[in-house]
């Protein structure tokens, strides 16, 4: 049916459609969630960091609770990931490494990360050490 | 003619580390010996365990090019996820 309309119509149809669209997802936003406490905490006494693949990793000694924190939001993560990814006509791999650059480079002062060498880092005042393809 | 056949008591071309402790000295022993009798014979390819454990790196395949096209996405990614990161 839409093939027998004029063109410029149907222009305009998708035209409001996409006005329509913008609308809904405007009024769809929602109230955005915070941290949990426990994930927060963990974060700022360095007991968890971000890694380069996107993903957050045991610093130091690990615990049953750190272990249930960090796969709990990793499996999130990589299903959102994954998501993303197929959306944008990329890779999981690709996508999740791109996050992990904004993640480290999100960090704030004494949150660990994990340098290009692989080595955790405490992030300071200064930007922190990324790979050399992290926009 | 001499024929080897690599499969017949020869383990796999790659073993871990972990895999020959778990054999322990008797099927070490064994192995080795499997070895050395294939070693004599003739045409035989003699395979050794790398000493330094085998590094994939899987980031290495990801281009800069693909990194910049996927950073607003993910910025806002995070941003609307934000108890997840």
């Amino acid at each position: 049916m839409a093939g027998l309309m004029h063109p410029l119509k149907r222009t305009h149809i998708a035209f409001a459609a996409a006005l329509g669209a913008v609308a809904l997802a405007g009024m769809a936003v929602p109230a955005l969630a915070q941290r949990d406490p426990a994930y927060e905490a963990a974060r700022s006494a360095g007991q968890i960091g971000e890694q380069m693949d996107g993903y957050l990793g045991i610093v130091g000694a690990s615990t049953p609770s750190l272990e249930r924190l960090v796969k709990d939001i990793n499996i999130k993560r990589r299903a959102l990931y994954a998501e993303k990814a197929r959306a944008a006509n990329a890779t999981l791999e690709e996508y999740a490494f791109t996050a992990g650059c904004l993640n480290i480079a999100r960090t704030a002062a004494g949150e660990k990360y994990q340098a290009p060498g692989g080595a955790w880092q405490t992030r300071t005042g200064a930007p922190p050490q990324r790979d050399p393809r992290c926009p | 003619m001499n024929a080897c056949k690599l499969t017949y008591l020869a383990g796999p071309a790659h073993k871990a580390r972990m895999e020959l402790r778990k054999i322990g000295p008797a099927g070490a022993a064994r192995s080795l010996m499997a070895g050395l009798g294939l070693s004599v014979l003739s045409g035989c390819i003699s395979v050794t365990a790398p000493d330094k454990p085998i590094v994939i790196e899987l980031n290495i395949n990801i281009s800069q090019e693909v990194i910049y096209r996927l950073a607003d996405d993910a910025e806002n990614t995070i941003n609307e996820n934000a108890d997840i990161f």
